[in-house]
């Protein structure tokens, strides 16, 4: 643990982030954006892992292997995410999410 | 003020600023640098914290990696001159109030509750105890998730690579 620095400061940082990219997940409407967004409430999330393992539990890892597998999950979740949006892109020539919907008929 | 209080709010600054930046930014590919920032000093986090491991991953991986794959599929979808159309009221309002009761919720609720800090002995975390751990199958192993994320790894890759393929010669398939 970090001298001087109490336990709930980290998930204040943590939990402003994570509605942080809630809002930007609801305010853009551009798919990577989108994605980026998904992005920060992966890594807040992390933080949270990471910072109760170690403030709680120091004897242990569990915290810090599962967002060592967060990592590993959103590395597959944005490449496909990025196929996908690049196909789209081929396909309606720009990534709007108003623009999408075109693809239920 | 000792040199790690400051070196934590520090890092906490940059990584509340920068993330608010790259929502509110107008400019996609700003978006990106703001987020490669947001999660920089995420990883100055983990190095505070001890977790040397974990903030290497997260700066191969995640500042790596997945900006550099976000940037590059900014380049090939969108103009670089490009700027976004302000959002409309009520989704600005919705996400807004949305954000603003949530965390605030949260926040109560979390100070509201008392942690009970572990005052056991730290384990070190070097190399050999996070390999051992992750490849044992007896307490505190991990293999099972890691075979999982494995498996997971490979269906995730085959089908990005099948997505994105181009279709060579549409007309005979149909």
């Amino acid at each position: 643990m970090i001298q001087g620095i109490p336990l709930e400061h980290f998930l204040i940082v943590s939990t402003i982030m994570f509605f942080i990219g809630v809002c930007g997940f609801i305010i853009r409407r551009n798919l990577i954006t989108m994605l980026m967004a998904t992005e920060l409430i992966l890594n807040s999330v992390n933080i949270n892992f990471v910072v109760f393992n170690r403030y709680l539990f120091p004897d242990q890892l569990q915290g810090h292997f599962f967002s060592l597998f967060i990592v590993g999950i959103a590395a597959a979740e944005a490449s496909v995410a990025i196929a996908l949006i690049i196909n789209i892109y081929r396909n309606l020539q720009n990534i709007e999410v108003e623009n999408v919907n075109e693809m239920k008929y | 003020m000792s040199m790690n209080v400051m070196m934590f709010y520090l890092f906490a600054g940059i990584i509340l600023i920068f993330s608010l930046l790259s929502i509110t930014t107008r400019r996609i590919l700003r978006a990106a640098v703001y987020l490669l920032f947001v999660l920089v000093a995420t990883s100055g986090l983990y190095f505070m914290l001890k977790y040397q491991f974990m903030a290497a991953v997260q700066l191969t991986l995640y500042a790596g990696g997945i900006v550099v794959l976000i940037i590059f599929s900014i380049l090939l979808t969108s103009h670089i001159t490009h700027r976004f159309k302000r959002p409309n009221l009520t989704n600005l309002l919705m996400g807004i109030s949305v954000a603003v009761v949530g965390s605030g919720l949260v926040i109560a609720t979390l100070l509201s509750h008392h942690f009970e800090v572990g005052s056991t002995n730290e384990l070190p975390v070097d190399m050999t105890v996070i390999g051992n751990q992750l490849l044992s199958t007896g307490k505190n192993g991990y293999v099972l998730p890691f075979e999982l994320i494995s498996i997971l790894l490979l269906a995730a890759m085959i089908a990005a690579i099948i997505i994105a393929k181009k279709e060579k010669n549409k007309n005979s398939e149909i």
